[in-house]
C-alpha cells in the first residue's frame, strides 16, 4: 500500500555506511505531503461525522427548519448567491490576510527588539499587555470613529487580534536559545547580526510558528469583530444581516464560510511550517507514528 | 596569525615545549559573581601556567569555579583581580583563536552535521573551498564519515560531541577548551572517545584544557592534572603525569604510575571533599 511505502522510505537509514545509524533523511516535498495527509484524515473523519449528525437530524425533523436549517438548504443559500458570498467572503479575507501579515511584521519586530534591550521590554510590557486585555469588541467602535467606515479598523482589529501570540511566542522562542550557544557564537567572533541569522531566529521558528497558528485564528475572528461594529460588506455584515431578518440559512452559510476561512489560514500556516521546518515537523511526526 | 602556526605535526611531543612562551597564562586571577542574594568568590588566587601544545585535565568538586576558569582563558568572562594573557596577550574579550566543547554538544537542530561544523567557517567568513576542505578532513580524523548529512536528532550522544569537536577544531585553533566534554556518555563511548581525543590532540598539537570530573579520563589524557580546591577554587595540586606519550588504553590503566596518579587525585579530591 502506498502508506507503508512511504514508513518504509522514511525509516531506511540515510547513511548505509553507518551500521548503527538511526539516521533519516528530512522528508522530500512529495512524503511531507503524504504524511500532512495521513496526519489530517482523522480530524477531517470527525468533521465528516458531524456533518452526518446535523444531516440526520435535520432530516428527521427533530428540530424546526427555521432554528436549524439542513445542510442541504444551507448549500442551496451558498450557491443561489454565490456572487454575494464571493464578494463578501473576499472582503473578510483581504481583512484578515493583510491584517495577519501586519501582525507578523509588527509582532515579530516587536518581539526582537525588546528581547535585545530589556529597558524596552520592561516599558512595552504594560502596554502590550493592556491592548490584549482590552476587549476588542469595546475598542472597535473607536476605531470606525477615528479610521471611518472602510476596511482599514476591520485590519486593525485583526492585527490587534494577532498580535499578542505573535510576540509572546516570539520572545519565548529568541530566549528559549542555549546560552552556551550564544557564547560559542562568541567565540566564533560572530557579531550580534551574524548570530541572529544564522542562530537565534532559526532556533526561534518552531515557537514563531506555534504563535503564528493561535494568531492565525484570532486574525479571521478580529476580521469579523470589526465588521460587527459597523460594515456594508464582509461575512461579519452577512451574519448580521441574516440574525436581523431570521433568516437562519443565510445565518448558517456566513457562519461555516467563515469558520472555513480561519482553518483555511491555519492550514496554510501548518503547511508552511512543514516546509520551513522540516527537522522540526519531523521529529514531532516520528513521535506521533510511534504513540500509534 | 598564530592559528595557522600550528599544523598537524603528527609527532609533536608536547613535553618537549619548554618555556617559549607560555599558551595559557593565568596570573592570580579572582573571580567574584554578584547576584542579587549574595556575592559568590568562584576563584581565588589562581596562577597557572600552561605551554603551547600541553594537555592539561582540571578536576575537582562541583561549583569550584572549573568552567569559570575556562571562561576566563576564552575571554568570554573577565576576571575579577589579576590576568590571563593567551599567547603573551592579554585575554580582554571574546577570543576568535581557541576552540570550545561544552558538555551539551550544542548543536544547530536544523543543520546537518557537516553543516554545524561549518558554522564555524561561515561565523569567520572562511573561503569556501578551503573551509569544505577542512571539514572533510575533520570528518575523517573523528570517525564522522557516513553521518556528515544526519541531523543532530538522528546522531548518537557520541556523535554529537563528534560533531561539536569538528566544529571547535575547525579554523585550527591554539587553545581547545572543554569542559566536561564526555560527561554525558556512557561509559563505553567515553574511553573510546577518550582515545580518540588523545590521538587527534597528538594529530592537531593543539594545547588543550580538559575540564572532567572523571579522573581515570583526567590521568590517561593529560601531562598534567590541576586538582581545585572546593568553592572557593584555587589550585590545590598540580599533578604531574609520568606516562609515556603512546598510551594504550588497557595498558595505561594498568601502569604503576597511572595508579600513583589517580590515588594522589582521590585524595587530594576525598581530602577536600570531607573538609567541606
Ligand atoms: N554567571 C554567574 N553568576 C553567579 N554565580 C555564578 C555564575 N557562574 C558561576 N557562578 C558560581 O560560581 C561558582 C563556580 O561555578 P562553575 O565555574 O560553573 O563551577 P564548576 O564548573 O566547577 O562546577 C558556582 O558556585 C556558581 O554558582
Ligand atoms: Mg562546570
Amino acid at each position: 500500500m502506498a502508506a507503508q511505502s512511504t514508513i518504509e522510505q522514511r525509516e531506511r537509514p540515510a547513511s548505509p555506511s553507518g551500521p548503527t545509524s538511526t539516521a533519516r533523511r528530512p522528508a522530500g516535498a512529495g512524503t511531507t505531503v503524504a504524511r500532512f495527509v495521513r496526519k489530517t484524515w482523522r480530524p477531517a473523519a470527525v468533521l465528516v461525522a458531524i456533518f452526518v449528525v446535523w444531516w440526520a437530524v435535520t432530516a428527521a425533523n427533530l428540530v424546526k427548519p427555521y432554528l436549524v436549517p439542513s445542510p442541504g438548504r444551507t448549500l442551496d443559500v451558498v450557491l443561489a448567491q454565490s456572487g454575494y458570498f464571493a464578494h463578501h467572503t473576499w472582503i473578510t479575507s483581504y481583512e484578515t490576510v493583510l491584517g495577519f501579515a501586519i501582525a507578523i511584521a509588527v509582532g515579530v519586530l516587536s518581539a526582537v527588539v525588546m528581547v535585545y534591550s530589556p529597558t524596552i521590554e520592561k516599558s512595552l510590557y504594560p502596554l502590550l499587555l493592556f491592548a490584549q486585555v482590552i476587549p476588542k469588541i469595546a475598542i472597535a467602535p473607536l476605531f470606525i470613529v477615528w479610521l471611518g467606515f472602510g476596511l482599514t479598523p476591520k485590519i486593525v482589529v485583526a492585527v490587534l487580534m494577532a498580535f499578542f501570540p505573535i510576540v509572546i511566542s516570539t520572545v519565548t522562542g529568541l530566549k528559549s536559545i542555549d546560552p552556551e550557544m550564544l557564547q560559542l557564537s562568541a567565540t566564533m567572533g560572530a557579531g550580534p547580526a551574524q548570530t541572529f541569522r544564522k542562530i537565534r531566529f532559526p532556533a526561534a521558528l518552531p515557537h514563531l510558528f506555534a504563535g503564528l497558528k493561535v494568531a492565525a485564528t484570532m486574525a479571521v475572528t478580529g476580521a469579523v469583530v470589526g465588521e460587527f461594529v459597523g460594515a456594508n460588506e464582509g461575512l461579519g455584515y452577512v451574519i448580521l444581516q441574516a440574525n436581523g431578518n431570521l433568516d437562519t440559512p443565510m445565518l448558517f452559510a456566513g457562519l461555516l464560510i467563515m469558520s472555513l476561512l480561519g482553518v483555511v489560514l491555519f492550514v496554510v500556516v501548518e503547511l508552511l511550517e512543514y516546509f520551513v521546518l522540516p527537522w522540526h515537523a519531523s521529529r514531532r511526526t516520528d513521535a506521533v507514528t510511534t504513540s500509534l | 596569525m598564530t592559528s595557522m602556526t600550528v599544523g598537524n605535526t603528527a609527532m609533536q611531543r608536547p613535553t618537549d615545549a619548554t618555556a617559549t612562551g607560555a599558551a595559557v597564562d593565568i596570573d592570580q586571577v579572582a573571580v567574584r559573581f554578584h547576584t542579587k542574594k549574595k556575592d559568590v568568590t568562584a576563584l581565588t588566587d589562581v596562577s597557572l601556567r600552561i605551554e603551547p601544545g600541553e594537555f592539561v585535565s582540571i578536576v575537582g568538586a562541583s561549583g569550584c569555579g572549573k568552567s569559570t576558569l575556562l571562561k576566563l582563558v576564552s575571554g568570554l568572562l573577565r576576571p575579577s583581580s589579576g590576568q590571563v594573557r593567551l599567547h603573551g596577550e592579554e585575554v580582554r574579550g571574546p577570543r576568535r583563536d581557541i576552540g570550545y566543547v561544552f558538555q551539551r554538544a550544542a548543536l544547530l537542530e536544523w543543520r546537518t552535521a557537516r553543516r554545524n561544523i561549518l558554522i564555524q567557517a561561515e561565523m569567520r567568513r572562511m573561503p569556501k573551498t578551503q573551509a569544505r576542505q577542512r571539514v572533510e578532513e575533520l570528518i575523517a580524523m573523528t570517525g564522522l564519515t557516513g553521518f556528515e548529512d544526519a541531523y543532530p536528532n538522528e546522531l548518537s550522544g557520541g556523535m554529537q560531541q563528534r560533531v561539536a569537536l569538528c566544529r571547535a577544531l575547525l579554523h585550527r585553533p591554539p587553545v581547545l577548551l572543554m569542559d566536561e566534554p564526555f560527561g554525558a556518555l556512557d561509559a563505553l563511548t567515553r574511553e573510546q572517545m577518550n582515545v580518540e581525543l588523545r590521538r587527534i590532540w597528538r594529530e592537531t598539537g593543539t594545547t588543550v584544557l580538559l575540564v572532567t570530573h572523571s579522573i581515570a579520563e583526567a590521568v590517561y589524557l593529560a601531562d598534567r592534572v590541576i586538582v581545585m580546591t572546593p568553592r572557593p577554587g584555587t589550585v590545590a595540586e598540580v599533578i604531574n603525569v609520568d606516562l609515556p606519550v603512546e598510551r594504550d588504553y588497557g595498558q595505561t590503566m594498568a601502569a604503576p604510575e597511572f595508579a600513583r596518579a589517580t590515588g594522589r587525585i582521590r585524595d587530594l579530591l576525598g581530602a577536600t571533599t570531607t573538609a567541606e
